[in-house]
């Protein structure tokens, strides 16, 4: 008979309304800034820069390569290098970053930045809330707001963070060889000093 | 004459007065509308609440969509490039003047007139429903039954154009 | 004149508890006029009552579209807006302060207006449209003695100004230069028209009924109580056919889904206002719903009982909240429907009309007649419940008939 189906669809509806007041089942709703999904692994948002230490000055990693300003593709981060040098994690004397901008409002999130950094210094951060009601200083990182400690970088993505502080680690562990390899060579050409130089191949 | 009786005759004979001379179409389709709608004002202003209400329903609820549609479907909106008056409109002015002199010749000597006027009878709506099913049930009739052939004709020449066109499409 | 004032002061204080409360308002109204010069009065007493029906139904339009992005996403399983409530507190009033927001910006909004638009037409749009849907409030008795002008044809002038709505869509669909306008206010007509026959054909059967077409009349006929039961005359088997017929076609008069093709968004925009934005916007939108609220407000005149109770037992409630209460109720009855089914093709809406609405609505009215010359037998029930529900099953099939229903089979796509 004509209705008999509009009838069976309006209960249906009736049934979803009274329904969401009882299940809490019904409702798949997270009621954003009070709850809050747990993040995924795998989310990445935009850069920041790792520093070691307390100090966010002199414990920054990067080394103001520029590779990471090469290979952006939108051109977002901006770079001035320093004149001068100070010692990086390992101890040697590096350049330092006098300027380092990411203008997020261009940044694109592909990551590429991460993937070129030789030094470890430019990673992923999960944050999202940057909205802010100036759209052009307000969405121009600078330095201070881009670094971040290691701490951090644990917190937001554990795994990634173990792996790249074991590759930190077995870079110093081998510079710290070298250095020694070194200091011993040195020590034997001081001992002996008549001795002729080592040769290229040994 | 009141005040309120000049406001809407001037109204109404602005909007006649735009409906003719406009350029385009559909705005004096609308100044139309306008001149109905001062009419069914007129009517309510003599009390006259059946056939002031029934002016706004049929004129500008119907009659009115009726021409803008009219006017939408058969011809391209461009305004027309031809002067606003006919070729022949002195003439045309003439026989109305003569038309409205003997109307109202007419009306001015009739019988009717000189009579005191006698208390107007209540123009209820059930007055009207109850004349209109007794003493005018004949007049009634007719212009329905004329309604219906009217209606029934306008049926059978669509039909036809549609039997001519299904005739038309087929190889 | 401080006479009239104690007059009226003494003659509210010999009512009862509950008539005070009934006629609080009426009474308010008196005593302002007391206060003005003779002359005055006419006009005075008009722009109150214009006043207040500006000032209650806006009020309840701000509400109903709460109530009605609320209720959609309950029934979609979301909450809805339930975040803003009073300004600058953290009251949140389960985001009934929704409107707020919503007003200011559709009233701060750039007003643009299409190049090639028709500039005059498109500006008075609008306010052609508010017009006649205001001027239907003055014949809707609210309540109690509570009717602006109780005219002796109030039926017709509402119906009268209610076809005056057609000729502002046109002017705002074929003013905007826009295929996407002139389409919805084409639709918008065609549907208008059509579903006006059956709508004025169901309200003629109370018409027929109670020998007038006078809007307290109707109300008055319908207050009396058998067993505590009003004589509501949805409690009739022509009534209850008359009534779903009048909602049915009131639904497609104020161009709510299922029948919202002038305005189809998926389709052709937002039909008839694409072309408009701000506060031009907003009037369309509140001429509507305030259009929707006053032919809600007629049905529940003709066949709910206007401002009169169910049950005997309730008529302490004033009659003001009763009538804002039913308006209320068929709203949400309206937003269920909308929630619930689909947009009807134009075919399946031009049938409907046609085919199943006018045809039913011819019978009814013979059925009202039979009613009316059977006199208070019980028999006339058994006869004209049957007619009504032979003649809804035999148009019900023969609707249906012609729609191949079934699993859809595709020639291409497999
Ligand atoms: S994530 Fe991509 S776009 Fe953003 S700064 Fe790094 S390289 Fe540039
Ligand atoms: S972030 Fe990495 S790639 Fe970029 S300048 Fe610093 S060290 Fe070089």
């Amino acid at each position: 008979m004509l209705g008999e189906q509009i009838v069976k669809g309006m209960a249906v509806t009736a049934r979803n309304f009274f329904g969401s007041y009882v299940s809490k089942e019904r409702l798949t709703t997270v009621q954003y800034p009070e709850e809050r999904l747990v993040p995924k692994e795998n989310t990445r948002q935009f850069p920041f820069l790792v520093y070691d230490g307390d100090n966010w000055e002199k414990g920054l990693r990067c080394v103001a390569c520029q590779i990471c300003e090469k290979e952006c593709p939108p051109k977002c981060i901006y770079i001035v290098k320093s004149k001068d040098k100070k010692p990086d994690y390992k101890g040697q004397p590096q350049l330092y970053p006098l300027t380092f901008d990411i203008d997020i409002s261009v940044c694109m999130s592909c990551s590429i930045c991460v993937e070129v950094c030789p030094f470890e210094s430019i990673k992923m951060d999960t944050e999202f809330e940057l909205s802010t009601d100036d759209r052009f200083e307000g969405l121009l990182l600078h330095k201070q707001e881009l670094a971040k400690p290691n701490a951090h970088y644990h917190k937001v993505h554990a795994q990634d963070a173990k792996d790249s502080d074991a590759v930190l680690a077995a870079e110093t562990a081998k510079a710290e060889a070298k250095a020694k390899a070194a200091a011993e060579a040195k020590a034997k050409a001081a001992a002996t000093p008549a001795a002729p130089p080592p040769t290229p191949a040994g | 004459m009141s005040l309120p009786f000049i406001l809407i005759a001037s109204v109404t004979l602005l909007a006649a007065a735009a409906a003719m001379s406009l350029r385009n179409l559909v705005h004096c389709a609308l100044a139309l509308t306008v001149t109905f709608a001062g009419l069914a004002a007129l009517y309510l202003n003599l009390d006259a609440q059946f056939a002031g209400f029934a002016q706004i329903l049929v004129y500008v609820g119907a009659v009115a969509i009726l021409i803008v549609f009219a006017i939408l479907l058969t011809r391209s909106g461009d305004t027309p490039n031809q002067a606003i008056l006919a070729p022949g409109w002195i003439y045309g002015i003439a026989i109305s003047a003569l038309v409205f002199t003997a109307l109202g010749w007419a009306v001015l000597n009739s019988s009717a007139l000189p009579k005191p006027a006698a208390p107007a009878p209540e123009a209820t709506v059930k007055n009207i429903g109850e004349w209109l099913m007794s003493k005018y049930v004949l007049p009634l009739e007719v212009i329905g039954l004329l309604l219906t052939a009217a209606m029934i004709g306008a049926v059978i020449i669509a039909l036809r154009e549609m039997k001519t066109k299904m005739e038309g499409d087929r190889p | 004149m401080s006479d009239r004032i104690q007059q009226v002061i003494e003659a509210f204080k010999h009512l009862s508890l509950v008539d005070k409360l009934d006629q609080f308002f009426v009474v308010l109204k008196q005593l302002v006029l007391a206060g003005v010069p003779e002359g005055w009065q006419p006009l005075v007493s008009g722009l109150l009552s214009v006043a207040l029906v500006l000032g209650v139904f806006p009020g309840v339009f701000a509400l109903i579209t709460v109530i009605e992005r609320k209720g959609l996403g309950r029934i979609q399983n979301r909450y809805g807006p339930n975040r803003v409530g009073i300004p600058f507190t953290k009251i949140r009033l389960c985001g009934f302060g929704q409107f707020i927001p919503d007003g200011i910006k559709s009233l701060t909004k750039e007003d643009i207006v299409p190049y090639a638009a028709d500039h005059a037409v498109h500006f008075l749009a609008p306010i052609v449209m508010l017009i006649p849907v205001l001027l239907a409030y003055a014949v809707l008795p609210f309540g109690r003695n509570m009717t602006i002008a109780d005219y002796d044809a109030g039926l017709l002038f509402f119906f009268a100004v209610g076809g005056a709505v057609e000729v502002s869509v046109f002017m705002a669909g074929w003013s905007s230069h826009n295929k996407y306008s002139l389409l919805g206010a084409m639709r918008a007509i065609a549907q208008m028209v059509s579903y006006e026959i059956p709508l004025i054909l169901s309200a003629v059967t109370v018409v027929m009924i109670v020998g007038s077409l006078k809007l307290t009349d109707i109300v008055a006929h319908q207050s009396d109580y058998t067993c505590g039961i009003a004589h509501w005359y949805v409690f009739t088997p022509w009534g209850l056919a008359g009534c779903l017929l009048f909602f049915i076609a009131a639904l497609a008069e104020s161009n709510r889904c299922p029948f919202d093709l002038p305005e189809a968004e998926s389709e052709i925009i937002a039909g008839y206002f694409t072309e408009y934005s701000g506060f031009k916007f907003a009037l369309f939108f509140l001429g509507e719903y305030l259009g929707m609220f006053a032919i809600i407000g007629l049905g529940i005149t003709l066949f709910l009982g206007g401002w009169t109770s169910p049950v005997s037992f309730l008529t302490w409630i004033p009659s003001y909240v009763w009538f804002l209460a039913k308006l209320v109720a068929i709203v949400f009855v309206f937003i269920w429907i909308r929630g619930t089914l689909p947009r009807l093709r134009m075919d399946q809406l031009m049938n409907l009309a046609w085919k199943f609405m006018l045809p039913l609505a011819l019978i009814n009215i013979l059925v009202a007649g039979v009613w009316h010359f059977m006199g208070h037998d019980w028999q006339r029930w058994l006869v004209c419940g049957a007619i009504i529900s032979g003649a809804y099953i035999g148009l019900g099939r023969g609707l249906m008939q012609n729609q191949k229903l079934g699993k859809r089979t595709y020639r291409f796509a497999e």
